[in-house]
């Protein structure tokens, strides 16, 4: 009678206690959504900087063209005159998954334009990933964990700053398919259902589909299976959580064009398979143990060793012998500077020269996550009491993220739902001691007062305390594996917590228990709680004013406020927009490949290099023209059927991002490729400076006069205020490039070049060109120009 | 110095037009104003016609020469008798001689009330012509002011005999030449020829007008406008324009620093703002393009309208090209209206809502709520009409959309002429979509409720984990 009614009132509870967490679980989908859209509030619907401006192009042509012409298009819009095979090198996750919202939206006659599903598209995907992680989490330590997560990752400012309104990049569906397949492998993981196994390849396809941060995933997962054998926690769940996500996951990667058969030919891909086999023989060990006397058993597994060591040996040497054949140990170039962090700045200037390719800093940690750093600690020792599969994998995943993140601050996102998982299992494991005790205490107290048994009291206790304590108090007698295992059966069975398996077991733990009740001092627990809660508020003041302030601004228009209200510069999308409606349609632009995306998006305009930086040389060969004196830089533009010419100059406002300061990089990506471009001509005493210190070849490349022409004119010094002093050479004239349009701020500044003086029509202009390249030729710069 | 037209024309002319003008109207006296201020040229001309004929006159024909017919955008024509206005507006309807050689396009206009002999009426005629200023040079340099050509007969072109005429140019500022006659008079910026007595029909003697006009040249070469009607009470407004600027063309680029220097120097031919003002009660105003949203751009309103002055994203020079986008919201009460036999009648206002604008293509496509019926449409003027169907918000038949398309439109449309939109909606149709979201809503669940309580598991125990467990 009792008993009926206990479990009836706690199945209210838990009914109850489903319908909080499904709305807890909405409003946080909601805050994760709308704290991304300070950026159209505070600026408008607009898709952000450099990559997104691609998608956002490669989505146009998919939504107006189909599926079919979107896998064979060859864009001629860029790389000219390479041209580029955008179905075959794209990764195309993002783009699909934004045009399938598109057609479904305007199927059902809901009128929006794919401007705006690419500008909510993020967003959107951060409330399904804030769900994930709340899947996840709870996989791993259960629903209050799982909910603190899913909130904490819902505004962790690193992922905001991927995902805000407008940033339409990979990364913004990509951490979500990350979240995702993790969670469907420790769900694999702990019910050994071949259904989640299946589910995980797709996941993981999708996953593969998004963003090339997939090999992370096809790494991680294998690491985790290897621990998992190596601590001896193999088990059939395992097996079948790994092996069909090896099998079909690399079927179904390898069809994805950009990866093909990368999926099994690349060295980012070997260690799944190693550990493929690795797990097949671990399995073939078990089943062979069952069946054989533990004698013989011995037998074979000495026979076996020796017959093994010598054929790994082999195939190690096989293998060892087909990476080192391949020039980069078949590691790509952003794969090997995870590894090295020193490999890029070695030898790829053109990696090194992203911002987002450098070290983070630690200021960068803190502002990224905040009070997560100090819990995440909190949260590893949580997730080690007990140690289960899934939680290892959780802290497996946040080890490896810590170190990539340090490498690569981009990948800064990927720490960021583990630093999420971490803190929010730390902070639930937290509260749910410290309301314990207070409970405990509170409940003694009215207890007493009413004069109740005390050992009535232990047992309420004991059936309404949740999970945490008692693996806790349980973790003591945990020796054996099979003891673990067991345990690992009860916690996925918390709900029913009275039904567990032995009861003898529980019996010793609440004899325990009552001995040893683990609560802490009330007064403690009270102050411990608030200041819980003051910690979990600063971190959302501290996100909210990151999402507002720091992460929003497209970058595309740029404000600023001065004593007579807010200034908007938007001179990049008056120069796109010149660009678009008064130069010819086959016209070439030529710019540094930083707004190359920008304006075949936005101007509709051929380029020369764009942000895919998939060929050096051709870059190398715009950053020659660029550091190059007037007459070989048109001679190399020319060649390149270039007519206008883009730079970006900030010098008049102090936009510092602008091409001055990234000259260096031109040099050094140029003269990787053409020698006779020097990085030391270019720099005075090693510094680099435009002022009149500066170097005869500075002041005279293309660069310099492009971004300074007529500067002087404006204040009649030539002050620049980036550099913050005059500049060097405030006087010329330009002989083979002609201004036809500079924008409002100077920040885009649009040259055009002059036709060829004294143009001779005819056979004699054949011989002049003939004559001009031996020339150039016998001036001793023979690898002057790649296109002559 | 008079060069009269081939008289085999005159001849031609006058025998296709012996029927009229064997009437023997004769036109006393014309005074012809040429008003040469901005980019459209608007001549208005006050003529007095007399009778002298033994018939009563019912019909008047106004010539002009196929130059000034092709770019004719509009025709206004006042009629007066004694004193008396009787305003009348009158559809063009160009009849043109079936001759090939005439060079001539003639407008008979039907006159309200029958001319008497022996009686005189006064005739206002005004008149819009686009695209007949020629910038000479062609090409200039940022520094220099646009300079244009108008060339017109100094005689006002009329089957009719005409007594006495004059013509007056007025001009914007400075003159570089001009025609020179014996009877001209420039007085600032007017310069007036005539008067000139006792001139034959068909007249003719050339005058050209070279001076400056750097007033916006601008031209719409495409201008789109979506108008959606909702009954909830709104209308949404969609204007999407491509502006050239028409005057000469910039030569030798565009330099910001001689453009920031001194802008009244530099740049004086180019255009940086278009002004538009929008009907009064507009709310919900946006100005963009296709990448994104145009910050510059001021907006007032007051009871008689709202004014939206818009930066372009740069200044416009000669040749330059941009293309833009506004739109805005509007109560429906103030267009909408039901006329006696239940129709619902919607009055819009054709043409743009940028000032002195010329629109080379105006097509405007009036979106009417799904459900409506029995469209028809009433204007003053030709258009071309078709019709089609937009789906929008949850549309299921569609949204029958009026098609009205009309070459060469000029702001005088907008200030004379309506057009009147018929249709019949039942209101029942309102509450539809909002049935349908409703009953959507409940669909989805329902679904959920029944597939909570289904059972879809083919065996009890089916979970592996149980069925180990189990065997344990």
């Amino acid at each position: 009678m009792a008993t009926s009614k206990v479990e009836g009132s706690s199945s209210l509870r838990h009914a109850f206690g489903g319908v909080l967490s499904v709305f807890i679980l909405l409003l946080i989908g909601v805050v994760a959504f709308s704290i991304r859209l300070f950026s159209v509030i505070k600026y408008e619907s607009v898709i952000h900087e450099f990559d997104p401006y691609f998608n956002y192009r490669v989505t146009q042509f998919l939504s107006k063209n189909g599926i079919y012409d979107f896998w064979n298009w060859f864009d001629d819009r860029t790389w000219y005159p390479l041209g580029r095979v955008i179905g075959g090198t794209v990764y195309p996750g993002l783009t699909l998954t934004a045009g399938t919202m598109w057609k479904l939206a305007n199927s059902l006659n809901i009128p929006l334009s794919v401007e705006t599903v690419c500008v909510f598209t993020a967003p959107i995907f951060s409330a399904f990933a804030a769900w994930a992680t709340y899947l996840l989490t709870k996989e791993v330590k259960g629903t209050g964990a799982g909910i603190t997560a899913a909130a904490i990752l819902a505004m962790v400012p690193s992922y905001i700053s991927r995902s805000v309104a407008g940033s339409y990049d990979n990364e913004a569906v990509a951490i979500f398919a990350l979240i995702f397949t993790f969670y469907l492998y420790i769900k694999t993981l702990n019910t050994g259902s071949l259904f989640y196994a299946t589910l995980n390849s797709l996941a993981y396809f999708y996953m593969v589909c998004s963003w090339g941060g997939y090999t992370f995933i096809i790494n991680l997962i294998p690491m985790h299976v290897l621990l998992c054998i190596v601590t001896g926690r193999y088990s059939s769940r395992l097996y079948i959580a790994y092996a069909p996500l090896v099998v079909l996951g690399t079927l179904l990667a390898a069809l994805v064009p950009v990866v093909g058969f990368n999926a099994v030919m690349t060295s980012e891909h070997f260690g799944s398979f190693l550990v493929f086999i690795i797990i097949h023989v671990v399995a073939l060990v078990y089943y062979i143990k069952g069946i054989l006397t533990p004698r013989l058993f011995k037998v074979a597994t000495t026979l076996v060793l020796t017959v093994g060591i010598a054929v790994c040996a082999v195939v190690v040497a096989i293998l060892v012998a087909l990476v080192a054949s391949s020039p980069t140990k078949g590691w790509s170039g952003r794969s090997l500077s995870l590894l090295d962090p020193t490999y890029a700045s070695k030898y790829i200037p053109i990696i090194a020269s992203v911002s987002e390719h450098q070290p983070p800093t630690w200021p960068s940690y803190f502002m990224d996550i905040n009070v997560l750093a100090f819990l995440v600690p909190a949260g590893i020792v949580a997730c080690f009491l007990p140690l289960s599969d899934a939680s290892s994998f959780a802290v497996l995943y946040l080890v490896t993220s810590v170190y990539f993140s340090g490498v690569m601050v981009r990948l800064m996102l990927v720490l960021a739902p583990a630093a999420c998982i971490m803190s929010g299992i730390a902070l639930s494991e937290a509260f749910g001691v410290l309301t314990r005790s207070m409970k405990f205490h509170i409940t003694k107290y009215f207890e007493c007062s009413h004069t109740e048994a005390p050992a009535k009291l232990g047992e309420s206790t004991s059936t309404e305390s949740s999970a945490p304590l008692e693996n806790m108090t349980k973790s003591d007698t945990t020796e054996k594996p099979e003891v673990a295992r067991k345990e690992k059966v009860a916690r996925r069975k918390q709900k029913k917590e009275k039904e567990l398996t032995e009861n003898a077991h529980v019996k010793p733990v609440s004899a325990k228990k009552e001995k040893r009740p683990l609560v802490l001092p009330l007064e403690a627990s009270i102050v411990s709680v608030f200041l819980l809660i003051v910690l979990g508020g600063l971190y959302v003041l501290h996100c909210v004013w990151a999402a507002a302030e720091a992460y929003s601004a497209p970058s595309i228009v740029l404000t600023s406020h001065s004593h007579d209200g807010l200034h908007v510069f938007d001179d990049f999308r008056e120069a796109y927009a010149w660009l678009r409606h008064n130069t010819e349609v086959d016209d070439k632009v030529a710019s540094w490949w930083d707004y190359g995306y920008q304006t075949t998006a936005m101007a509709n305009r051929t380029v020369i290099v764009d942000n895919n930086t998939w060929n050096n040389t051709h870059i190398a060969t715009v950053g020659t023209a660029m550091s190059s004196p007037e007459k070989a830089a048109w001679e190399i533009f020319n060649s390149l059927d270039v007519k206008y010419v883009l730079v970006v100059f900030g010098g008049l406002v102090g936009y510092p991002s602008d091409d001055i300061n990234k000259f260096l990089w031109m040099v050094r990506i140029g003269g990787g490729v053409f020698p006779h471009i020097k990085e030391a001509d270019y720099l005075k005493d090693g510094q680099y400076r435009v002022d009149a210190q500066a170097t005869h070849t500075m002041l005279n490349c293309l660069m310099y006069k492009l971004s300074y022409y007529r500067f002087v004119e404006t204040d009649g010094k030539g002050f620049d205020r980036v550099r913050r002093y005059e500049i060097g050479k405030k006087h010329f004239k330009l002989t083979h490039f002609e201004e036809v349009f500079t924008t409002h701020h100077w920040m885009v500044r649009i040259y055009k070049l002059k036709p060829q003086k004294n143009r001779i029509r005819g056979k004699s202009r054949k011989s002049k060109l003939g004559s001009k390249s031996t020339s150039s030729k016998s001036g001793g710069m023979t690898h002057k120009n790649p296109w002559n | 110095m008079e060069c009269r037209l081939p008289f085999s024309l005159v001849v031609f002319c006058l025998v296709i037009l012996s029927s009229t003008v064997r009437s023997e109207l004769v036109i006393s006296s014309v005074e012809k104003f040429v008003d040469l201020h901005s980019h459209i040229v608007r001549v208005v001309s006050f003529l007095k016609v007399e009778n002298q004929g033994p018939y009563d006159v019912s019909e008047f024909v106004l010539a002009f020469p196929d130059a000034q017919a092709k770019n004719l955008a509009t025709m206004l024509v006042i009629y007066l008798e004694e004193g008396k206005i009787i305003y009348s507006e009158f559809p063009i309807n160009s009849t043109k001689p079936k001759l090939k050689q005439s060079n001539m396009t003639f407008y008979p206009v039907t006159l309200p009330k029958k001319l008497e002999k022996g009686k005189t009426a006064g005739l206002d005629v005004y008149v819009v012509l686009t695209n007949l200023l020629k910038p000479l040079p062609k090409e200039i340099t940022q520094a220099e002011s646009q300079l244009l050509v108008y060339t017109d007969n100094i005689y006002y072109t009329s089957p009719y005999h005409i007594r006495n005429q004059s013509i007056v140019f007025r001009l914007p500022g400075r003159i570089e030449s001009y025609s020179e006659y014996s009877e001209m008079r420039l007085v600032e910026s007017e310069l007036r020829y005539g008067p000139f007595e006792e001139q034959p029909p068909f007249s003719y003697s050339p005058v050209v007008v070279h001076f400056e006009n750097n007033n916006s040249f601008a031209v719409a070469s495409n201008f789109v406008q979506e108008i959606e009607i909702s009954h909830w009470g709104n209308v949404q407004v969609t204007e999407q324009y491509t502006i050239i600027h028409g005057g000469a063309h910039l030569k030798n680029g565009f330099s910001r620093i001689d453009y920031q220097a001194n802008p009244s120097m530099s740049g004086a031919s180019s255009f940086r703002t278009l002004v538009a003002r929008l009907p009064p009660m507009s709310h919900s105003v946006y100005y963009r393009d296709e990448i994104g949203n145009i910050s510059t751009s001021h907006l007032r309103g007051d009871s008689q309208g709202t004014q939206l002055e818009m930066e372009l994203r740069f200044p416009m020079f000669g040749g330059w090209k941009i293309s833009f986008s506004i739109g805005y919201s509007l109560p429906l009460h103030d267009f909408l209206f039901e006329s006696d036999a239940g129709n619902n009648v919607l009055n819009i206002t054709f043409g743009s809502s940028i000032e002195e604008i010329v629109v080379e293509n105006q097509i405007v496509r009036v979106v009417l709520p799904q459900g409506s019926k029995d469209i028809s449409v009433k204007s003053r003027f030709t258009t071309k009409k078709s019709q089609e169907l937009k789906y929008s918000h949850l549309d299921i038949v569609g949204r029958p959309v009026v098609v009205l398309e009309k070459d060469n439109v000029v702001p005088e449309h907008k200030r004379y002429f309506q057009v009147y939109i018929y249709y019949k909606f039942n209101n029942i149709f309102l509450l539809g979509k909002a049935m349908m979201l409703i009953l959507g809503i409940f669909l989805l669940f329902l679904i959920c409720i029944l597939y909570m309580h289904a059972d879809l598991a083919l065996s009890k125990t089916s979970s592996w984990e149980e069925e180990t467990e189990g065997r344990k």
